[in-house]
């Protein structure tokens, strides 16, 4: 026969109403407004401030005869990534995202391993909590010249310092996640006679989700804020776009620096629309 | 005499809840029996421990002391096999759409989902054709029926329904409750149905067992001797009316003045 579910054994019945269907603390449309715009007028109003910024910007570069060591010319820039892209930059792109993914992979991986085993012990949480606070709120990109030192020029180091920077994003998140327990619905799981692990795959997990989403995003923001500064401290032998963002800049060669900037900033809305879309699939239901 | 075992046999039930502010007994020296095929419903105010029964009933709670008996052998954990729970409001997860949630317990216990019992429910509560919508996108009434199927496609013998209807308006409860006693006289389940609405307790049950305000204890059973089947019009009746005003002084006076005339 088998035993009184012992997470429900000693608590008055209690129902929290606010988890189950109605909005929850995340609002994924948010995330984005480009989906939300749904009128041609709002879209093409969208499209035409780019283009307001960016040929306004050319032509008072152009009246004021700015000089491109002060400050480069839009349509230059584009120019400069078009035709030395596949040349110079792809290698660099390279070596940033293998360093941001490397460790991006190891440190969220951690990260959720670590919240998902830390919340069911109270005990454990609260003697780790602390020690997560300054992970998160150290920048990480402090330790790469010491990291540099102690292990050479290869990209761990770079590696080492992005899984530290998204690990304890990912991990305070997702803790958040898990401590949301919805006592009726592991009541509902165990009168059909659930065990421990399927309550976590199956009432667990899916409740905490949306949070695990939210902290991956906000890990990979800080992984990629970590990879590109720690390359600008230290880069490995390889390069980076960080490195050659100082490079560019050490010589006043700013179509290439803005070159570099695009990507960068590409990089981050990819990464954003990327999570937009997996917060969509994943967790629209508290949407 | 033949005696006839009953279903359900709830024996002096007693529980403490250990809080940060000392004991609370929400439960005490509580005894029924409920047979076979029978419709009881709990009826107490809030708080005077008719979920704590409840959980006790189906397992998720151990009781202080005293035992329950189902089908003769004690109740020591959850017993998935013979009784089906449905929760205070639907207690969806609002991750899976409605099929999805149906299948959940199907998948709990790593069975083959029964489709032709399913199909045949989804029908029978008119939720055809709303398999493939999220909990949110249903109504109140349409997530219960959701949960009553989802109970129902398991086929245990006992339902225990924890006041699923309490967050429904009159005229979905009244719908909710027609509804049950069709699905109730077609099964011949039994059915321990917990409420705090005394003209529910009386509309569906065949006895009332009255709680006293916390700790819970047995006030007075009352037999409900109404044909079958009912209709919405009966709870307007005089004798249903007295009925109702009798049972609202026994929660009052919890018992007592039962008792006295007595």
């Amino acid at each position: 026969m088998t035993r009184v579910p012992s997470e429900l054994r000693d608590e008055i019945p209690s129902f929290d109403t606010k988890v189950a269907g109605d909005r929850g603390p995340i609002d994924w449309t948010g995330l984005t407004s480009f989906r939300t715009a749904k009128s041609a007028l709002e879209i093409g109003s969208i499209v035409a401030l780019f283009a307001v910024v960016f040929f306004g910007l050319e032509l008072v570069l152009r009246w004021t005869n700015t000089p491109t060591y002060v400050f480069p010319k839009p349509i230059a820039v584009v120019r400069t990534l078009a035709n030395e892209f596949t040349g110079v930059y792809a290698h660099h792109l390279w070596v940033t995202m293998y360093e941001f993914l490397s460790g991006y992979a190891i440190g969220s991986a951690v990260g959720l391993l670590l919240a998902a085993l830390i919340t069911q012990k109270p005990f454990a949480e609260k003697v780790i909590a602390p020690y997560v606070l300054i992970m998160v709120t150290t920048p990480m990109i402090a330790f790469v010249p010491f990291l540099r030192l102690k292990m050479g020029f290869g990209s761990w180091p770079l590696i080492i310092a992005v899984a530290l920077a998204a690990g304890p994003m990912v991990m305070i998140n997702s803790a958040t996640g898990f401590r949301r327990t919805d006592l009726a619905k592991i009541a509902l799981a165990r009168s059909y006679g659930a065990s421990t692990l399927q309550i976590f795959r199956k009432i667990r997990f899916p409740l905490a989700l949306p949070m695990i989403i939210v902290g991956f995003m906000v890990g990979s923001i800080f992984g990629l804020l970590t990879a590109v500064g720690g390359e600008m401290v230290a880069a490995s032998e390889a390069g980076g776009l960080g490195e050659r963002l100082v490079y560019y800049s050490s010589l006043a060669r700013m179509d290439e620096f803005g070159a570099v900037i695009l990507i960068i900033a590409a990089l981050g809305v990819s990464i954003y629309v990327l999570f937009y879309f997996v917060g969509k699939r994943w967790a629209s239901w508290e949407a | 005499m033949v005696l006839i075992e009953p279903k359900l046999r709830i024996e002096h039930a007693t529980k403490t809840y250990a809080t940060k502010t000392g004991h609370v007994r929400a439960l005490e020296d509580f005894s029924i029996d409920v047979d076979e095929g029978e419709l009881v419903c709990i009826l107490g105010p809030s708080g005077c421990g008719k979920t704590t029964l409840l959980w006790a009933l189906s397992g998720l709670h151990a009781l202080t002391s005293g035992r329950i008996l189902l089908d003769g052998t004690p109740v020591e954990g959850p017993r998935p096999a013979e009784i089906g729970v449905i929760f205070q409001e639907a207690n969806l997860l609002p991750w899976r759409n409605l099929r999805q949630n149906i299948e959940f317990p199907f998948e709990i216990k790593k069975r083959r989902v029964d489709t032709a019992r399913v199909d045949a429910l989804l029908h029978d509560t008119g939720l055809e054709g709303f398999e493939r919508s999220m909990p949110r996108e249903l109504s109140g009434g349409m997530q219960q029926r959701a949960s009553i199927v989802r109970a129902l496609a398991q086929n245990p013998g006992v339902l225990l329904m924890d006041e699923p209807f309490g967050a429904l308006d009159a005229f979905t409860r009244d719908e909710m409750n027609l509804l049950l006693m069709r699905l109730w006289s077609e099964s011949g389940k039994t059915i321990v149905f917990v409420t705090h609405n005394i003209s529910e307790a009386i509309f569906l049950a065949d006895r009332v067992v009255v709680m006293t305000p916390r700790p819970g204890r047995l006030a007075h059973v009352y037999e409900i001797d109404l044909a079958r089947p009912r209709t919405v019009e009966m709870t307007f009746e005089p004798g249903f009316i007295e009925l109702v005003q009798d049972m609202k002084r026994t929660v009052e006076t919890g018992g007592r003045a039962v008792l006295e005339v007595e």
